[in-house]
């Protein structure tokens, strides 16, 4: 009932107001996400440094690795590294080192953390492009396909949804590795930096984002095709399929951006265990290797860079929400 | 004063209307469930070997005959040892789960009577925890107190709790307003009994759903981190870990990785169906 448009008589008065009430949420909006985003930072942060002190062993030994170091060797690292400073002191410089982009040494690999990042990142945000991309182009043509079908289109498409949703990730990468690289030879099998060794990965991180994205498309688009406006199309004498891409799409995209938290960790932890399925280099490799080896830096490190990533993404997500909502364009 | 108003019939609704309508699939469904817990209960029933009866002389062989799902590269049963497996994935799943409920309810209650401060505080925590990505958060803590069955159960919990944290604080502060709260608190009841007796079951009924389909995610999740070597230790029949194994063999003997992967797909996805049956049942909705 709600969603019925108000009188013909109210509506001039209504499209004064309503312009700037939307754009003064949005501009809320966009300022409670970054608040959260910065809290989400700031605690990312200190539940490292907190990490870094309950480690088992000290630093110091963590740093020296198995050498019997001296006691002033000890002693130079010790004061090299602020350990003797007391407790908020420490946190303070490490916060501010963390916020100038240095998040300390490696303990095992010899080098940065920062650099060994920056050297493991693009294969990851190259796989984690793809998969995107994948995902959200087969979700917005099943979801097409399938909204407000027959009942058994639904019900089949569903039932592949539910199957997607519930294998896990390194068994599909498995499967895929098997059928498509050792079977029929289509992809290489082990890395390599060719776009064709990209392809089964991708598919790999893309089931299970396909498989949910789908669902909320096709709830939107659902929700969407139920609406007035889309009657009026009709009644124009619009196409279906013109009514689906014109109209409902833009509605079924956005309740996807709200998912937008969600997708990052799924894609995250999906390129987590590809990488290793199929030995491709990246943060997913960096930083199991990392826990294996103890390397507490390097794994709180892909934390905070992952924190500041999301942060990111929000931000120019808050930018791109109006070129979806025109109504959130409306006059400044 | 409008907020709680719009969350109430989630709580009415968790009166069931009508029973889950039986179809084939969900029939299929729980009786897979039933399975494996039958299998994790007394593996022995089902398996017709000891998950570590090796014999050389029988390695990597081929589905079939005597050995329906083959024999793994030391020559153990990869049958039984699917079966074995079904105990740990479980206890890991249904584990994390319950560390999980319980420890997000404690918190989502403390957040929802425990003043103004105590909500912020435990609510923005929560925030936190959730913006991450989950398996990092459980890297990290496998970092800090090194690998095993019983660190990966910690590490799953920690990264799901916030989401009953969340669940149990709008059910509490929907609950507290409500009429028999304010009756029971009228009539002179001690607040702990108030909350005992009469917000915790009221607030836990939808929880029960999420529980069910949650179990599902968290032995997917458990499954991943011995995938990754930081489960049980490899002899232990475990359905990741024997994926892990069954990865350097799978040009030449694709069961040992299929099997132990199709077993987790398999419960997972029984689990789900069964949980989204009685979520669709208790929110009212036709299937």
């Amino acid at each position: 009932m709600a969603e019925t448009a108000p009188p013909a008589v109210k509506a001039p008065v209504r499209s004064h107001r309503r312009p700037s009430r939307i754009t003064g949420r949005a501009a809320r909006r966009a300022a409670v996400r970054l608040a959260t985003s910065l809290l989400v930072f700031w605690g990312a942060l200190t539940a490292s440094f907190f990490a870094l002190q309950a480690i088992p062993g000290s630093t110091v030994d963590a740093l020296l690795g198995n050498n019997d170091a001296s006691m002033e060797v000890r002693q130079q690292i010790i004061s090299d590294y602020g350990l003797d400073r007391p407790l908020h002191a420490q946190y303070l410089t490490y916060v501010g080192r963390a916020l100038l982009g240095d998040l300390g040494r490696s303990y095992q690999l010899d080098q940065p953390v920062t650099g060994a990042i920056g050297a493991a990142i693009v294969p990851s945000l190259q796989l984690t492009a793809a998969g995107l991309a994948l995902g959200l182009a087969v979700a917005t043509a099943l979801a097409l396909a399938t909204a407000h079908r027959r009942r058994a289109v639904r019900s089949i498409s569903s039932g592949v949804e539910l199957v997607g949703v519930s294998v896990p990730v390194f068994w599909a990468a498995i499967l895929l590795l098997t059928l498509f690289s050792f079977r029929l030879g289509w992809f290489p099998a082990v890395g390599g930096d060719s776009v064709a060794a990209l392809v089964l990965p991708a598919v790999a991180i893309a089931i299970p984002v396909t498989a949910v994205l789908t669902q909320v498309m096709r709830e939107g688009l659902e929700r969407a095709l139920d609406e007035p406006f889309v009657l009026t199309a009709r009644a124009r004498g619009m196409t279906d399929a013109a009514v689906r891409l014109r109209h409902a799409l833009r509605h079924a995209l956005l309740p996807v951006v709200t998912l937008v938290g969600w997708l990052f960790g799924a894609l995250l932890g999906g390129i987590v265990v590809t990488e290793k399925v199929f030995g491709r280099p990246g943060l997913g490799r960096l930083v199991v290797d990392a826990v294996v080896t103890k390397d507490l830096p390097v794994v709180l490190g892909v934390v905070i860079c992952t924190a500041a990533l999301y942060i990111v993404i929000n931000i120019a997500l808050d930018l791109f929400y109006p070129v979806i909502d025109p109504r959130l364009r409306g006059v400044s | 004063m409008t907020a709680p108003a719009a969350v109430v019939p989630e709580v009415t609704a968790v009166v069931p209307r009508r029973g889950v309508r039986w179809r084939p699939g969900l029939w299929a469904a729980g009786a897979f469930v039933a399975l494996v817990l039958l299998a994790s209960a007394f593996p022995g029933l089902l398996a017709p070997e000891a998950p570590d009866a090796a014999d050389a002389l029988r390695a990597l062989q081929a589905p079939g005959g005597a050995h329906l799902f083959g024999t793994d590269a030391n020559g153990r049963d990869v049958l039984s040892r699917v079966i074995h497996g079904a105990r740990p994935s479980l206890l890991a799943g249904v584990g994390a789960t319950a560390l999980a409920l319980v420890s997000g309810t404690l918190l989502g209650l403390l957040a929802a009577l425990g003043g103004r401060a105590a909500d912020e505080i435990v609510m923005r925590l929560m925030d936190v925890v959730l913006s991450l990505p989950s398996l990092l958060l459980a890297l990290v803590v496998l970092t800090v107190t090194g690998p095993g069955p019983l660190p990966s159960v910690l590490a799953i919990a920690l990264y799901t709790m916030p989401i009953y944290a969340r669940l149990v604080r709008v059910q509490a502060n929907v609950v507290r307003r409500s009429v028999y709260v304010e009756a029971a608190v009228s009539l002179g009841l001690r607040p702990s009994r108030v909350v005992l007796r009469h917000v915790l079951p009221n607030a836990f009924a939808p929880l029960v759903v999420l529980t069910t389909i949650e179990v599902g995610a968290a032995m997917v999740a458990a499954s991943s981190l011995s995938y990754l070597g930081f489960g049980p230790k490899p002899p232990a029949p475990e359905w990741g870990a024997m994926l892990a194994a069954g990865q350097q063999y799978f040009a030449i003997a694709w069961w040992m990785a299929v099997f132990p992967g199709l077993a987790i797909t398999a419960t997972v996805l029984a689990i789900t169906a069964v949980g989204r049956a009685l979520q669709q049942r208790s929110e009212g909705r036709p299937a």
